[in-house]
């Protein structure tokens, strides 16, 4: 694509504009926002592969995917204030189910240990990992707060902290996992995978691309289960004390 | 002259706060062991605060709670709550039946309640044994507070703290309860500490009767307290009741 027609495309931005000015949505300021960001970000990223595929350098790698699950373990923290050490909690199976992940593709061979493969990968698994993060904590700390009295119960009844907080934890974990497992079902029929687009429209061989993309989509259910569970385990024993006691907020 | 008991439970200077609030206010008192205590007191006065720290569903920020006549914290917490049952005030249920429910306390324990069992619980609280198929959904709130009691009654507790567990009971359920606590108290020995609104159930089934407000205890005594109090607290809240 020549700059020229990527200059194009920026009448994808105007036709927003135009509707949110016209119809008064009052969204002008951030989509302008929005696109700016994308512009930058995007093409700074652009240069930094770059540099980092040339220099084939896995002191690199290590620092992209370092920066990566720092950011992704930013992003998600927000959802977890109630937690006491939720930052840890998720960057731990961030880098869990990175070296999982990475260990199992690397180590049986399935795909080679270059920078193209680590970092794309990587950011798959991490960014899949951190919408999942976001997802199991709503549902954990929504549950925990709508069934406190069931909690509350169990622990008056002489269940330990983790009997009173399992049907919530189970709950959190499944609503968390079953989009990942249900877009598994329609993929391909209702979208074509944003990965494989890419590779089709860049020239790769379509059966290929689906080769790739069915290894990216099973490594995905991995990820979802790992993430959650792992979460969830985490998570939860942080809600009591060593009397177990529902830890009260003021404290 | 009042007769001296073994305390089942010994407050000694008991302080609690959430945040800023300051619910207990140095709570000094005992529970005889084999008695009926009830706690009444305007509501926000403190009394279901009193009964989960003798559950220890929460702890003291100061003082000290003595159960038969040891320090709370040397117990293990699963152990003293087993031994010290609490009906709370809202009735909790896990979803599903009624005999999942009753079931509860035993499935923590990885022991399995008989149906038999089971209903014969029901029984003691009203309720006849159709009821263990139902959906705790579908009960009405004085029958939920029935299927509580009786859940409370699974572990067969040497303590019993109830809270409230007439409220919305009809005058022939709440007397049917009365008499069932009454019969648990005279049969096996238990002690009771019983928070209720209704100063005529405080005198018809309590040795003992403490009168609480904003987090303090102003009286303790027998419950004949009630009928003629001479503190002016008590009074005026006697006759809010009676209006
Ligand atoms: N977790 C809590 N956080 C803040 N305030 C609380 C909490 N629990 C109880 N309170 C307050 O403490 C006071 C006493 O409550 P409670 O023990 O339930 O009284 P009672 O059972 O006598 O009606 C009330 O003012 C109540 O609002
Ligand atoms: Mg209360």
């Amino acid at each position: 694509m020549s700059y020229f027609s990527l200059a194009l495309t920026l009448i994808f931005v105007l036709i927003p504009l135009l509707l949110s000015k016209t119809f008064q949505l009052g969204l002008e300021r951030d989509t302008i926002i929005a696109t700016v960001r994308s512009i930058i970000q995007l093409l700074l990223i652009g240069y930094v592969l770059q540099f980092v595929f040339d220099s084939e350098s896995y002191l690199f790698i290590f620092l992209m995917v370092a920066i990566m699950i720092g950011a992704a373990t930013q992003n998600a923290r927000k959802k977890g204030a109630a937690i006491k050490g939720i930052t840890w909690k998720i960057a731990i199976t961030l880098i869990f189910i990175e070296i999982l992940t990475q260990g199992i593709l690397i180590g049986f061979g399935i795909t080679p240990p270059t920078a193209q493969y680590i970092i794309s990968i990587s950011g798959m698994v991490i960014g899949n990992s951190m919408v999942l993060s976001i997802l199991f904590l709503n549902r954990f700390t929504a549950e925990m707060e709508n069934h406190q009295d069931q909690t509350e119960l169990i622990l008056s009844l002489g269940g330990t902290p983790k009997q009173a907080i399992h049907s919530q934890l189970i709950a959190a974990i499944k609503a968390s996992m079953i989009p990942t497992i249900e877009s598994q079902k329609t993929v391909g029929l209702v979208q074509l995978p944003g990965m494989m687009s890419g590779q089709i429209i860049a020239g790769a061989d379509p059966i290929q691309a689906v080769q790739f993309q069915l290894l990216i989509l099973f490594l995905l259910l991995t990820n979802a289960a790992v993430t959650s569970i792992m979460l969830g385990f985490l998570s939860y024993p942080t809600l009591f004390n060593d009397r177990m006691q529902l830890v009260r907020k003021s404290e | 002259m009042q007769k001296t008991y073994n305390p089942a439970i010994h407050f000694q200077q008991v302080d609690f706060h959430a945040g800023n609030t300051h619910i207990l206010k140095r709570v000094t008192g005992s529970f005889p062991q084999g008695r009926i205590t009830t706690l009444v007191g305007p509501s926000g006065a403190g009394k279901t605060t009193l009964l989960k720290l003798c559950n220890g569903l929460i702890s003291p920020d100061a003082g000290e709670i003595f159960i038969k006549n040891k320090p709370i914290g040397s117990y293990d917490p699963v152990e003293l709550r087993r031994q010290v049952g609490i009906a709370l005030q809202s009735a909790p249920m896990v979803g599903g039946t009624v005999m999942e429910n009753l079931h509860l306390p035993f499935q923590l324990q990885g022991k399995k309640l008989e149906e038999k069992e089971a209903a014969s619980l029901l029984d003691d609280v009203g309720l006849n044994q159709g009821f263990l198929g139902r959906n705790v959904k579908d009960l009405s709130g004085g029958q939920r507070q029935k299927v509580s009691i009786a859940r409370t009654l699974v572990n067969h507790p040497e303590i019993l703290l109830l809270d409230e567990i007439t409220s919305s009971l009809d005058r022939t359920s709440t007397k049917e309860i009365e008499e069932l606590i009454v019969k648990i108290n005279t049969k096996y020995g238990t002690t009771i500490i019983w928070i209720t609104h209704n100063l005529q159930q405080a005198l018809k089934v309590a040795d003992y009767t403490w009168v609480m407000m904003e987090g303090e205890v102003i009286e303790t005594g027998e419950s004949d307290l009630l009928k003629d109090p001479v503190n002016e607290k008590v009074r005026k809240f006697v006759k809010g009741e009676e209006a």
